[in-house]
């Protein structure tokens, strides 16, 4: 009985978190009502532009959160551990996480240059990670380094250990981050923009390796992005946010094909490559009007001053997360009219 | 005779033998009210050209000329009266707008330059500017940390008309900017093509953008030109194995598209020491020994449709990558 239930949990669950930063001008909450969920050996994609609050979502899930400014204010992320128990990372203390981070749970980042150090040769820091985690000695843990290299598909691994950061490409320079991250054998990676600083043939080549090794490796993996098409191409199930708030959840094909939120829809429009013929030839794209409302001044729907189909409902209060179908939940009071 | 035209443009960095090959022998043209797209990746020397069209920079070699008159020998005083014709918008429309200067002296100084809209009518025509680009009369007012990212965007756009030029280089326009953002931003240059029938030389490392905004589009490598065409030429029927490369490997908003991929492997060589021949040899699935002998010269297709290859790409299998691509035409509003 025990072992069924620790099977249908997924690997990150969070609900209804909340984060809080406390400033000068009093308390602001830039993102609520996150609810998140990211299966073992499946993508997550979190979606979002600028001020969508998805990037401090990954800092709270990390316990990264500049403190002591910064904090969960409500909500949980259970996470599950290889041991079968399960965590709170939004309440359980810093030693906890950080115990977790790097180990059970890796991350990558856009820039990998920014995350490795400058100084130390790429083979030196993969060594350092396991010697930490994994209680090797100094050159079993460097062949460790040496294989990582290999598993993320670096030619001449065992030379290319002894290259600094600044002597790598910048796909190489990734490759490096992933094998940092994969070094452990993590169950869960987040990967915050991992290719958004990377040119086309390079990101297709990073993406490939990132399935790779979820496959490989059973691992779950909540890819932060804002590139939609990016999104088509390696998730899973996708959670939409706008403005600090989760505002769809959907499985892959439905956020495509028959999302039922606004901002959702007019998002997959305004992609270049669903533009449309006007009467004078024009390809217009079906932009959305203004720009986003600071979490900090909304009252009703966030979305409602640039949406469609708003009317004065909208503007009063704040829809919930409803289901709209199975593994589909939207935050819209007219969803079931889209 | 064509607005713009680039023949033979080289340019080198640096001293040997630290010589960066930014831009190599490079041909094109830009006729009025045209719209050419520059596609490549990074260190591919499209921004490096788009300096060299409006003598931001000097050539190596080659000769560029707007509206005939040749322009790589000119001073800078001979320049200024042509910069006229031609201006530019760039990609971080934080970093390209002075922070001390209000909306006005932005757009006015442009006009102030070329002796243009004094006295009463520079504030007329700097309302009519901004309401142009879709902001408002009252803006003029406002610093450039006073607007979105898309607004800085349209007060660079402003002050590139201010002068009513017959060419815009726009260096990543839309780069920097969210996509519901961006998608204004296209639709504000196409619409401005339309009623101003103003040029375009549009610089774009992502092809989806280069498609739906140009009429004929320039791909480059290593500062080489791959191909030439049309956009239809250039993105429905590609016949250069690096322009076949860089469509498979775009991502598409196409979940049920195979994710299997055929990729390219390695990197971009450094620019310091260009693969010898054809400069994309190195990452080519067609490359043979004598792909090392030769730079490949443009070997011309029908209807101005242009290639550098000596092979014949239709034999490289993309997975399904390609053929996708061919079915999803633009349809009509």
């Amino acid at each position: 009985m025990m072992e069924t239930s620790v099977q249908e949990r997924p690997l990150l669950d969070i609900r209804g978190l909340e984060v809080t930063f406390r400033t000068e001008g009093g308390d602001v909450v830039p993102v609520r009502g996150v609810d998140l969920r990211v299966e073992a050996g499946k993508t997550t994609a979190l979606v979002g532009e600028s001020g969508s609050g998805k990037s401090v979502t990954s800092l709270a899930i990390m316990g990264l959160l500049p403190r002591p400014y910064g904090r969960v204010s409500k909500g949980v992320a259970e996470f599950r551990r290889r041991s079968g128990a399960v965590v709170d990372l939004a309440s359980a203390g810093q030693g906890v996480v950080r115990a977790l981070r790097g180990n059970e749970i890796a991350m990558i980042f856009q820039e990998p240059m920014t995350s490795l150090n400058p100084v130390m040769t790429v083979g030196e820091q993969i060594a350092e990670q396991v010697r930490l985690h994994m209680a090797l000695a100094p050159q079993a843990a460097m062949r460790h380094a040496v294989e990582m290299l290999s598993l993320v598909e670096i030619p001449d691994a065992a030379r290319r250990a002894g290259d600094y950061p600044h002597q790598m490409s910048g796909g190489m320079r990734q490759r490096v981050m992933i094998a940092l991250a994969m070094s452990c054998n993590p169950r869960l990676l987040i990967a915050d923009e991992p290719t958004t600083a990377l040119d086309v043939t390079i990101q297709a080549q990073i993406l490939d390796l990132i399935e790779r090794l979820r496959k490989e490796h059973s691992m779950g993996v909540l890819f932060i992005t804002h590139n939609l098409a990016v999104v088509a191409e390696i998730a899973d199930t996708v959670t939409v946010m706008y403005a600090g708030e989760v505002v769809e959840k959907a499985n892959v094909r439905d956020i495509f094909h028959n999302s039922r939120h606004p901002y959702t829809a007019a998002l997959v429009d305004c992609l270049p490559e669903r533009a449309r013929r006007d009467s004078n030839g024009r390809r217009i794209v079906a932009a959305i009007p203004g720009s986003v409302t600071s979490a900090a001044e909304a009252t009703g729907c966030r979305f409602a001053p640039r949406c469609q189909r708003a009317v004065e409902a909208c503007e009063a209060g704040s829809p919930e997360l409803l289901v709209a179908g199975t593994g589909h939940e939207v935050r819209c009071f007219r969803w079931s009219e889209a | 005779m064509p607005l713009l035209e680039l023949r033979g443009v080289t340019k080198y960095f640096g001293t040997a033998p630290k010589l960066v090959h930014a831009v190599e022998d490079v041909s094109f043209t830009v006729e009025r009210g045209e719209v050419v797209g520059l596609v490549g990746e990074s260190g591919s020397g499209k921004s490096t050209l788009g300096r060299l069209a409006l003598r931001l920079l000097d050539l190596t070699s080659g000769s560029v000329r707007l509206n005939g008159e040749s322009i790589e020998h000119l001073g800078q005083r001979a320049l200024r009266p042509l910069r006229r014709n031609a201006q530019m918008v760039f990609q971080d429309p934080y970093a390209s707008l002075n922070p001390r200067l209000r909306v006005a002296s932005i757009i006015g100084e442009a006009l102030d330059a070329h002796g243009l809209a004094q006295g009463k009518a520079r504030q007329a025509r700097i309302a009519e500017l901004l309401e142009l680009v879709g902001l408002q009369a009252d803006h003029a007012d406002r610093y450039p940390h006073e607007f979105s990212g898309g607004q800085r965007q349209r007060i660079g756009i402003a002050r590139a008309l201010a002068v009513e030029p017959q060419l815009i280089i726009a260096d990543e326009p839309v780069s920097a900017l969210d996509v519901s953002v961006q998608a204004q931003i296209l639709n504000l240059l196409q619409d401005l093509r339309y009623r101003l029938g103003v040029a375009m030389l549009f610089i774009s490392h992502d092809l989806d953008v280069i498609e739906l905004i140009c009429d004929r589009i320039v791909v480059l490598y290593l500062g080489r030109v791959m191909e030439i065409g049309t956009a239809e030429q250039i993105c429905r029927n590609p016949q250069h194995p690096y322009t076949q490369a860089l469509l498979a490997a775009s991502p598409k908003p196409d979940p049920d598209r195979p994710r299997t991929r055929r990729l390219l492997q390695g990197d971009i060589p450094s620019p310091l020491s260009p693969p010898s021949g054809c400069v994309f040899r190195t990452r080519c699935p067609l490359a043979t020994a004598e792909c090392a002998g030769a730079v490949p010269p443009m070997r011309d297709l029908e209807g101005g449709h242009a290639v550098a290859c000596i092979h014949d790409s239709r034999s490289i299998d993309w997975g399904g990558m390609l053929q996708n691509r061919k079915n999803d035409r633009v349809p009509p509003c």
